[in-house]
């Protein structure tokens, strides 16, 4: 290791300081999976409705809410997950069907009209059924204790699990998407939309499906995440933000692109925030490099998003045509 | 006759030059009114209804007329507004220095975000422009000086050395009225104009135009400014209506609520934006009072208006119009 | 030819595997019309592309009265006098008639940084755009939106703009597409009324249109030049019939177009 030439005290801070490194980078990869299950809806349903959703957010938080309530009846995680991963599905699904479809084919600003509408509708609902309070979710004992995956380094069981299961999804998505007749008609659909509906596909029920699986992998994340960040309304905004820088990264229509700028997002947004401040110590005072340094980490995945735009303005890996 | 005009290219009183000019009268009225009925808070909403429609109008013109949907609109609400409280609190408090500054320093930030931004299309670009208004709203967090988070209250108004005491609500409600009124005129020229016809033509076929000979990035540069200078004006009134700035002013919610405003009121009336600030801010007022979840409503209502209402109140009432 | 209007002199470009445009090299002389023929495929898309600046070709040069524009921005080109019209009538469609010719005349009018005057009631303007519409036949229709317009009248408006940029070449991409025999028979007597004026490339399929009007005749055959020359010696060239081989009618005159 980097460490093998030092001794003692000098030994000890550099392995600490590289312990800590792979720790934020764990962190970091955990962030971008979570955001991969946003950004992967985001971009499906871009890519192949061409809908800009500002209400997906919405569906993260009703993942997480309805998580949080289903494993306070069963008392169980895992079957409360279960349930609202199928309850978050479903209302996506009936959402499309009442509302979704009637803005297809309709100007971009059309749909955010609406769907900031929605937006709005779904953080006043889940207020009117569950208070302005927020919620928590707890886990299974055993999940809250630490693995030591390195000598000297312990990690959150449940983080662990959050990147496992995660990565899994992504495969099965992967799968999906490019083994299965369904996965054809989603990779046909996302590079060129009027020729899908010309082979005589149904295409309203490709949609509905499409949504649902989108609004499935949202509520997902929020309820993945629910019992390590948070349950409350509006939870959904800002992580939908750097979904959307995600999927602009990534390349409207691509999931593997999605894959890789999640990755990349998630890692230069917990790298950036733990060592920023500490880079610009060196230059400036503890009070200055503190504030200058939360501002510029926040502001790092916007950075990276707005020079991968100028160098390549349709994103890394865009599916062709539209 | 095609073409925007509102009640300025009026030969004939059409519904919409009487609904308008009646909007307008109202309006002006409004601060008699609140005055003897003793309702300072409605002067108050709709002071706020019109710095915003003021905002608003500034987006249509890039939006509506250009083509170029901005999701970044709100960093110049803000970037106005802290130029007047950054000043106001180092001890500049004349308006002659602070509002200039405002939008300047606006005009300035449009200038790099356009120049970035404006070679990508679509929905990039709708990205591209939330992502410059997040990294300004970032930055003014960490302006712990200037109240970080938390904001920074603005003890006085900006001076104008006893030519109008902003103080003075009713003067300060006329005065933002009639920078509003001189704002819909300016545009109004504006878009008819030579440029305005690039800048209109350059949304319809931006391909045309370029086989044609025309530069279009230029023009569309120098329109994105016009429109990030007008809004940082709407942010120092704003500063001053609210005696308070803070990092909220540029939230990317708020860059939606403007999208909405003049989407709702019709992107090719020239007083879409104030009838969509209009209604959508006395909406929002209105439905508060009448239930403990507003949203409820409106969020539903927003949605039928995307859904069937093409063209936003003004072509709900008076008919579709082409832009 | 020193004082070819427009030189193109080894034009190549590739699109992964596939040569789109290979060694192309032809002239236009001033006052010339010069018409492209080949059939499906043949590349004079990308031709086109190249000659306007939307595609930037791998290797070659372009030359336009002397200038070498190969790297020239789309919109310099037309300032140049290198005007072309669209395939599929690509106008402004929330404008009328007259002011989508209007902004052809605005377009070369100088710089339009003009924000006050009423841009509808200019009458340096409307003038030439009025005359340029008359010109097309199409004065009665000034005011009509786009959208009202026939398809005919479309096309008919899709050069009438070409034109009001004062263009010194012309580059008309398939006028004739879905014309009717009416319709083309005015294009033909437009277009031979142009002849001396404006010099002209023009691509086309309808090969009455290009036998009546053209003083030269490329041929164009998977991206390469098979063949340059008058109407006789393109239609005597033994490697021309070959290309156009399953299409025999179709250099006889007279013959529909293919």
């Amino acid at each position: 290791m980097l460490c093998a030439g030092m001794t003692g005290d000098a030994a000890n801070r550099c392995t600490g300081s590289m312990l800590y490194l792979i720790e934020q980078l764990l962190n970091g990869i955990q962030l971008g999976m979570l955001l991969f299950l946003l950004a992967a809806g985001l971009t499906l349903i871009f890519g192949i409705m061409d809908l800009v959703n500002l209400a997906h957010g919405s569906l993260y938080m009703i993942g997480a809410y309805f998580a949080a309530t289903f494993a306070e009846w069963t008392g169980s995680f895992v079957l409360g997950a279960i349930f609202a991963l199928a309850a978050t599905a479903a209302v996506g699904m009936a959402l499309e069907v009442i509302a979704i479809r009637r803005l297809y084919g309709r100007d971009h600003l059309d749909h955010v009209l609406g769907t900031f509408g929605l937006l709005l509708f779904f953080n006043e609902l889940v207020r009117l059924i569950w208070g302005p309070a927020g919620l928590t979710l707890s886990l299974p004992s055993e999940m809250l204790n630490a693995v030591q995956i390195l000598p000297g380094l312990y990690y959150p069981l449940y983080r662990l699990v959050i990147i496992g299961v995660t990565l899994a999804v992504a495969l099965a998505l992967y799968i999906l998407v490019m083994r299965t007749r369904l996965g054809m008609l989603i990779r046909a659909g996302a590079s060129n939309r009027e020729m899908v509906g010309a082979l005589g596909v149904n295409i309203k029920l490709l949609y509905t499906l499409v949504f649902g699986l989108g609004a499935a992998l949202a509520g997902f994340a929020g309820l993945m995440q629910a019992p390590i960040l948070t349950v409350q309304i509006g939870m959904g905004e800002n992580i939908l933000i750097a979904a959307f820088v995600v999927v602009t990264i990534g390349g409207i229509g691509s999931i593997r692109g999605a894959f890789i700028a999640a990755l990349l997002v998630g890692l230069v947004d917990t790298v950036g925030r733990t060592f920023v401040p500490d880079l610009l110590h060196v230059f400036l005072s503890e009070s200055a490099s503190s504030s200058l340094g939360r501002a510029l980490s926040s502001m790092m995945i916007y950075m990276v998003m707005a020079l991968v735009l100028i160098v390549r303005p349709e994103g890394l890996f865009p599916a062709t045509g539209k | 006759m095609t073409g925007p005009g509102g009640i300025f290219a009026a030969r004939v009183i059409t519904p919409r030059v009487a609904v308008n000019a009646a909007v307008l009268v109202g309006l002006a009225l409004v601060p008699v009114y609140a005055g003897l009925a003793g309702d300072p808070f409605l002067l108050t909403l709709i002071t706020r209804v019109i710095i915003l429609a003021l905002a608003a109008l500034s987006l249509n013109l890039i939006m509506g007329f250009g083509g170029m949907v901005s999701f970044g609109h709100a960093a110049y609400l803000g970037i106005g507004g802290y130029a007047v409280g950054i000043l106001a609190k180092e001890g500049i408090g004349s308006g002659f220095v602070q509002w200039p500054v405002a939008v300047a320093a606006s005009a300035l930030y449009a200038l790099v975000v356009g120049a970035l931004s404006l070679r990508t299309r679509g929905v990039y670009f709708i990205m591209i422009t939330l992502a410059f208004a997040q990294m300004i709203y970032y930055v003014a967090i960490g302006l712990d000086r200037y109240g970080g988070d938390d904001g920074l209250t603005i003890r006085t108004p900006s001076q104008f050395g006893g030519l109008i005491d902003l103080n003075n609500k009713m003067l300060f409600y006329y005065l933002c009225f009639a920078l509003l009124l001189a704002a819909i005129y300016l545009v109004w020229r504006i878009v008819n104009s030579r440029f305005g016809m690039v800048i209109r033509g350059a949304r319809s076929n931006e391909r045309r135009m370029r086989a044609i000979g025309f530069p279009t990035f230029r023009y569309k540069l120098v329109c994105f400014v016009i429109a990030g200078a007008m809004c940082g004006l709407a942010g120092a009134l704003l500063a001053n209506h609210t005696s308070f700035i803070s990092p909220a002013m540029m939230h990317w919610t708020r860059s939606g609520d403007l999208i909405v405003m003049a989407v709702l009121g019709g992107m090719h009336a020239m007083f879409g934006p104030l009838i969509g600030a209009l209604v959508f801010l006395l909406l929002e007022e209105g439905l508060s009072h009448v239930t403990d979840y507003p949203d409820l409503i409106l969020g539903p209502l927003l949605l039928l208006v995307a859904i069937y209402v093409h063209g936003g109140i003004d072509a709900l009432l008076f008919g579709a119009r082409r832009g | 030819m020193a004082d070819a209007l427009l030189q193109i002199e080894g034009l190549t470009k590739r699109f992964g595997g596939v040569v789109a445009s290979d060694a192309i090299s032809l002239s236009v002389s001033p006052g010339e019309l010069h018409a492209i023929i080949g059939p499906n495929g043949a590349g004079k898309t990308t031709l086109i592309g190249q000659l306007t600046g939307e595609i930037v070709p791998d290797n070659g040069r372009i030359r336009f009265a002397g200038r070498d524009i190969t790297a020239l921005p789309v919109y310099r080109r037309s300032r140049l006098g290198l005007a072309r019209s669209f395939q599929i009538a690509s106008l402004f469609a929330d404008f009328t008639a007259l002011g989508n010719v209007a902004l052809a005349v605005q377009a070369h009018a100088g710089h339009s940084f003009r924000f006050w005057r009423d841009a509808r009631r200019d009458a340096a303007l409307r003038d030439p755009a009025g005359a340029a519409l008359e010109r097309a036949g199409l004065a009665g229709r000034a005011d009509m939106p786009v959208a009202d317009l026939s398809h005919g009248e479309r096309r008919q408006l899709e050069i009438a703009m070409a034109l009001a940029t004062e263009p010194r070449l012309l580059l008309l991409d398939e006028p004739m597409a879905g014309m009717g025999l009416e319709e083309s028979a005015r294009l033909v007597a437009t277009l031979r009324q142009l002849k001396g004026d404006v010099t002209v490339l023009l691509i086309e399929h309808d090969m009455d249109a290009v036998f009546a009007l053209a003083d030269r005749i490329s041929v164009l055959v998977y991206g390469r030049v098979i063949a340059s020359g008058d109407a006789a010696a393109i239609k005597a060239d033994a490697a021309v019939r070959d290309a156009y081989l399953g299409e025999q009618d179709v250099l006889q005159p007279g013959a529909a177009d293919g």
